[in-house]
Protein backbone atom coordinates (compact mmCIF):
# COMPACT_ATOMS: atom_id res chain seq x y z
CA UNK A 1 0.00 0.00 0.00
CA UNK A 2 2.81 2.40 0.87
CA UNK A 3 4.79 1.49 -2.25
CA UNK A 4 1.70 2.24 -4.38
CA UNK A 5 1.36 5.60 -2.58
CA UNK A 6 5.02 6.39 -3.27
CA UNK A 7 4.52 5.48 -6.95
CA UNK A 8 1.52 7.85 -7.21
CA UNK A 9 3.52 10.55 -5.41
CA UNK A 10 6.46 10.12 -7.82
CA UNK A 11 4.18 10.57 -10.83
CA UNK A 12 2.49 13.66 -9.31
CA UNK A 13 5.78 15.31 -8.33
CA UNK A 14 7.29 14.47 -11.72
CA UNK A 15 4.37 16.24 -13.42
CA UNK A 16 4.80 19.16 -11.01
CA UNK A 17 8.51 19.44 -11.89
CA UNK A 18 7.64 19.36 -15.61
CA UNK A 19 5.15 22.22 -15.11
CA UNK A 20 7.73 24.25 -13.16
CA UNK A 21 10.34 23.51 -15.84
CA UNK A 22 7.92 24.70 -18.53
CA UNK A 23 7.53 27.97 -16.64
CA UNK A 24 11.33 28.17 -16.27
CA UNK A 25 11.71 27.92 -20.06
CA UNK A 26 8.78 30.16 -20.99
CA UNK A 27 8.54 32.70 -18.13
CA UNK A 28 7.99 36.18 -19.60
CA UNK A 29 10.20 37.86 -17.00
CA UNK A 30 13.28 36.76 -15.07
CA UNK A 31 11.27 36.90 -11.81
CA UNK A 32 9.04 34.10 -13.15
CA UNK A 33 12.15 32.03 -13.77
CA UNK A 34 13.36 32.63 -10.20
CA UNK A 35 9.96 31.47 -8.87
CA UNK A 36 10.18 28.40 -11.13
CA UNK A 37 13.61 27.47 -9.70
CA UNK A 38 12.22 27.95 -6.17
CA UNK A 39 9.33 25.56 -6.97
CA UNK A 40 11.71 23.06 -8.59
CA UNK A 41 13.92 22.72 -5.55
CA UNK A 42 10.97 22.36 -3.17
CA UNK A 43 9.61 19.60 -5.43
CA UNK A 44 13.02 17.90 -5.45
CA UNK A 45 13.06 17.96 -1.63
CA UNK A 46 9.62 16.36 -1.50
CA UNK A 47 10.58 13.69 -4.05
CA UNK A 48 13.72 12.83 -2.06
CA UNK A 49 11.66 12.47 1.14
CA UNK A 50 9.28 10.12 -0.72
CA UNK A 51 12.21 8.03 -1.99
CA UNK A 52 13.58 7.92 1.57
CA UNK A 53 10.29 6.40 2.73
CA UNK A 54 10.26 3.91 -0.15
CA UNK A 55 13.88 2.80 0.26
CA UNK A 56 13.82 2.99 4.09
CA UNK A 57 17.06 4.96 4.18
CA UNK A 58 17.76 8.07 6.25
CA UNK A 59 20.40 9.22 3.75
CA UNK A 60 17.82 10.77 1.41
CA UNK A 61 16.67 12.99 4.23
CA UNK A 62 20.09 14.63 4.58
CA UNK A 63 20.20 15.33 0.83
CA UNK A 64 16.73 16.87 1.07
CA UNK A 65 17.82 19.16 3.91
CA UNK A 66 20.93 20.28 2.00
CA UNK A 67 18.87 21.04 -1.12
CA UNK A 68 16.42 23.09 0.98
CA UNK A 69 19.28 25.13 2.53
CA UNK A 70 21.08 25.81 -0.76
CA UNK A 71 17.83 26.54 -2.60
CA UNK A 72 16.80 29.16 -0.06
CA UNK A 73 20.18 30.86 -0.36
CA UNK A 74 19.91 30.75 -4.17
CA UNK A 75 16.48 32.38 -4.19
CA UNK A 76 17.57 35.11 -1.76
CA UNK A 77 20.70 35.80 -3.81
CA UNK A 78 18.67 36.06 -7.05
CA UNK A 79 16.10 38.38 -5.43
CA UNK A 80 18.85 40.54 -3.95
CA UNK A 81 20.57 40.73 -7.34
CA UNK A 82 17.31 41.74 -9.05
CA UNK A 83 16.64 44.43 -6.43
CA UNK A 84 20.11 46.00 -6.23
CA UNK A 85 21.96 44.81 -9.33
CA UNK A 86 24.57 43.43 -6.95
CA UNK A 87 24.73 40.63 -4.38
CA UNK A 88 27.41 41.92 -1.97
CA UNK A 89 27.42 45.66 -1.48
CA UNK B 1 -1.21 -1.65 11.36
CA UNK B 2 -3.81 -1.06 8.64
CA UNK B 3 -4.63 2.30 10.18
CA UNK B 4 -0.97 3.32 10.22
CA UNK B 5 -0.50 2.26 6.58
CA UNK B 6 -3.63 4.14 5.53
CA UNK B 7 -2.52 7.29 7.38
CA UNK B 8 0.97 7.12 5.87
CA UNK B 9 -0.33 6.58 2.33
CA UNK B 10 -2.77 9.46 2.78
CA UNK B 11 0.01 11.79 3.97
CA UNK B 12 2.33 10.80 1.09
CA UNK B 13 -0.34 11.27 -1.60
CA UNK B 14 -1.58 14.52 0.00
CA UNK B 15 1.95 15.96 0.07
CA UNK B 16 2.53 15.08 -3.58
CA UNK B 17 -0.89 16.46 -4.55
CA UNK B 18 -0.21 19.78 -2.82
CA UNK B 19 3.14 20.05 -4.63
CA UNK B 20 1.40 19.31 -7.93
CA UNK B 21 -1.30 21.93 -7.27
CA UNK B 22 1.31 24.56 -6.40
CA UNK B 23 3.22 23.89 -9.61
CA UNK B 24 -0.04 23.90 -11.61
CA UNK B 25 -0.72 27.36 -10.17
CA UNK B 26 2.78 28.42 -11.19
CA UNK B 27 2.18 27.24 -14.74
CA UNK B 28 -1.39 28.46 -15.21
CA UNK B 29 -1.99 31.71 -13.27
CA UNK B 30 -2.03 34.95 -15.28
CA UNK B 31 0.61 37.31 -13.83
CA UNK B 32 3.81 37.17 -11.81
CA UNK B 33 2.27 38.08 -8.45
CA UNK B 34 -0.44 35.39 -8.63
CA UNK B 35 2.17 32.93 -9.89
CA UNK B 36 4.30 33.72 -6.84
CA UNK B 37 1.46 33.09 -4.44
CA UNK B 38 0.55 29.67 -5.85
CA UNK B 39 3.71 27.64 -5.16
CA UNK B 40 4.90 29.54 -2.08
CA UNK B 41 1.95 28.32 0.00
CA UNK B 42 0.88 25.05 -1.59
CA UNK B 43 4.34 23.51 -1.90
CA UNK B 44 5.15 24.44 1.72
CA UNK B 45 2.10 22.45 2.79
CA UNK B 46 3.17 19.64 0.43
CA UNK B 47 6.68 19.29 1.85
CA UNK B 48 5.19 19.58 5.37
CA UNK B 49 2.86 16.62 4.70
CA UNK B 50 5.68 14.57 3.16
CA UNK B 51 8.10 15.27 6.03
CA UNK B 52 5.36 14.35 8.52
CA UNK B 53 4.87 11.06 6.64
CA UNK B 54 8.64 10.44 6.79
CA UNK B 55 8.63 11.20 10.54
CA UNK B 56 5.80 8.72 11.18
CA UNK B 57 7.43 6.07 8.95
CA UNK B 58 10.86 6.17 10.63
CA UNK B 59 9.29 6.36 14.10
CA UNK B 60 7.24 3.22 13.36
CA UNK B 61 9.90 1.14 11.59
CA UNK B 62 12.94 2.01 13.74
CA UNK B 63 10.87 1.88 16.97
CA UNK B 64 12.47 5.07 18.27
CA UNK B 65 11.32 8.68 17.95
CA UNK B 66 12.71 10.28 14.79
CA UNK B 67 12.46 14.04 15.19
CA UNK B 68 14.94 15.35 12.65
CA UNK B 69 12.25 15.63 9.96
CA UNK B 70 10.85 18.44 12.10
CA UNK B 71 14.01 20.31 11.05
CA UNK B 72 12.85 20.29 7.41
CA UNK B 73 9.31 21.37 8.34
CA UNK B 74 10.47 24.26 10.54
CA UNK B 75 13.17 25.35 8.09
CA UNK B 76 10.88 25.40 5.05
CA UNK B 77 8.05 27.06 7.01
CA UNK B 78 10.47 29.80 8.13
CA UNK B 79 12.31 30.40 4.86
CA UNK B 80 9.57 30.21 2.21
CA UNK B 81 7.78 33.42 3.36
CA UNK B 82 11.13 35.25 3.44
CA UNK B 83 12.10 34.23 -0.08
CA UNK B 84 8.56 34.93 -1.38
CA UNK B 85 8.70 38.40 0.19
CA UNK B 86 12.06 39.16 -1.42
CA UNK B 87 10.96 37.90 -4.84
CA UNK B 88 7.74 39.95 -4.60
CA UNK B 89 9.80 43.05 -3.77
CA UNK B 90 11.99 42.37 -6.80
CA UNK B 91 8.86 41.99 -8.98
CA UNK B 92 7.47 45.31 -7.65
CA UNK B 93 10.84 46.97 -8.25
CA UNK B 94 10.81 45.81 -11.88
CA UNK B 95 7.23 47.20 -12.32
CA UNK B 96 5.87 43.97 -13.80
CA UNK B 97 2.35 44.07 -15.34
CA UNK B 98 -0.51 43.32 -12.93
CA UNK B 99 -3.49 41.21 -13.99
CA UNK B 100 -6.75 43.21 -13.76
CA UNK B 101 -9.15 41.63 -16.25
CA UNK B 102 -9.95 38.50 -18.17
CA UNK B 103 -7.06 38.35 -20.62
CA UNK B 104 -3.56 37.65 -19.30
CA UNK B 105 -1.12 40.58 -19.71
CA UNK B 106 1.52 40.12 -22.36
Amino acid sequence: MISVAVDIASVLIGLAMLLAFWRLLRGPDIVDRVIAIDTLYINACTLLLAYGIAGDSALHFEASLVIALLGFLTTVAFAKYLLRGDIME
Amino acid sequence: MRVKEFLLSFLIVAGAAFCFLGSLGLARLPDTFTRLHGPSKATTLGIGCMALASLVWFTVTRREPSVHELLVIVFVALTTPISAHMVARAALHRRLPVWRGEAPPQ
